[in-house]
């Protein structure tokens, strides 16, 4: 098994508040907040999907989509 | 089966301000069910008052929103009734622990199978941000706007003084482990106390400017310790988190049906 890769980030922006946890979290640095303070992924190349940003969003409003799922 | 399919998405984005913590434990505790393959109509999860109530909303289970500090009142009534099915229970640190501090020590000390969440975020933040029976010594709140003279409750101790089986901490921070911890606890057969510490940046946080939702987080991160560390050992002002305690004894319900059985051959 390898290490796992990055399908898709989906993000809903229509749940997401902004808070920015999962910015802050990031290990790579991977989102961003944009102008209407909604997450997105600036640098999905750099996802290693360890879903932290994931487990952790309050609004629910991520899914770490990997190759094998 | 998807975490999001034990969600009621007509009522998303919920309530909860940006940055709240209850999000979090929501999300985890989904993932505990998840793992646990629960099926939806075996969970019963029973809420009283206050902004942590709301959880009981958003899931797609057997729900009752109940009233303040009641809810593991209601809970034992459902287990005692259908003692097949899976009560959780989340509760606010007041809801839990002012209003419902009888109803939850009693809960605790017949051991009945219920698995009590305390999301504690030591504030009361629906309305308004008054001082809880957690927020603690020397802390700001609306209604301790000079600091709080009352102590509080650590929840874990007093969890185990009335008698739960199952008693642990953890914190939003923490997410993979308040999965892990939640998943146990809902497994434990008898009364299980999860203590999560979550953040209230709203009023908590901004009281006691403690910043942003991320920066509470983080102060989670250097509080805590696990149970019996190095760290704890040198700095005893560190929070425990983990498993405290986790030990077989005879559950509630179990124990009610053997009198049944006693008094039906007594005929």
């Amino acid at each position: 098994m390898g290490k796992p890769k990055l399908k898709k980030l989906h993000i809903r922006q229509e749940w997401c508040k902004g808070c920015g946890i999962c910015v802050h979290f990031c290990p790579e640095k991977v989102l961003e907040l944009d102008d209407k303070d909604k997450a997105f992924a600036a640098r999905p190349q750099d996802c290693i999907c360890c879903k932290l940003c994931e487990l952790r969003c309050p609004d629910l409003a991520i899914d770490v989509e990997t190759e094998d799922e | 089966m998807a975490i999001k399919d034990y969600l009621r998405e007509r009522f998303f984005p919920h309530m909860w301000c940006p940055g709240c913590g209850h999000g979090t434990v929501l999300n985890s505790m989904l993932r505990a069910i998840e793992n646990l393959a629960l099926e939806k109509n075996d969970v019963v999860m029973v809420s009283g008052i206050g902004c942590s109530a709301r959880i009981s909303g958003y899931v797609d289970f057997h729900t009752l929103h109940t009233i303040h500090g009641r809810a593991l009142a209601f809970a034992t009534g459902v287990k005692m009734s259908r003692p097949d099915l899976n009560l959780i229970v989340p509760m606010g640190d007041g809801d839990a622990l002012a209003i419902g501090g009888n109803h939850f020590i009693h809960a605790a000390r017949r051991n009945i199978d219920i698995t009590a969440i305390i999301m504690n975020n030591r504030i009361y933040g629906m309305t308004g941000g008054q001082f809880s029976p957690l927020t603690g010594y020397g802390k700001l709140a609306t209604t301790s706007p000079y600091t709080n003279i009352d102590h509080a409750f650590d929840t874990v101790s007093l969890a185990i003084a009335a008698g739960a089986s199952f008693v642990a901490r953890t914190t939003t921070y923490h997410a993979k482990q308040m999965t892990d911890i939640i998943q146990k606890a809902i497994q434990h057969k008898g009364f299980s106390v999860v203590e999560v510490l979550t953040q209230c940046p709203t009023y908590f946080g901004r009281k006691n400017k403690e910043g942003g939702a991320a920066e509470m987080m983080e102060n989670y991160k250097n509080i805590t310790t696990p149970i019996g560390s190095k760290a704890s050992r040198e700095n005893p002002d560190l929070i425990e988190r983990g498993i405290f305690v986790e030990k077989e004894m005879p559950e509630y319900c179990s124990e009610y049906n053997k009198i049944i059985q006693k008094a039906v051959k007594g005929k």
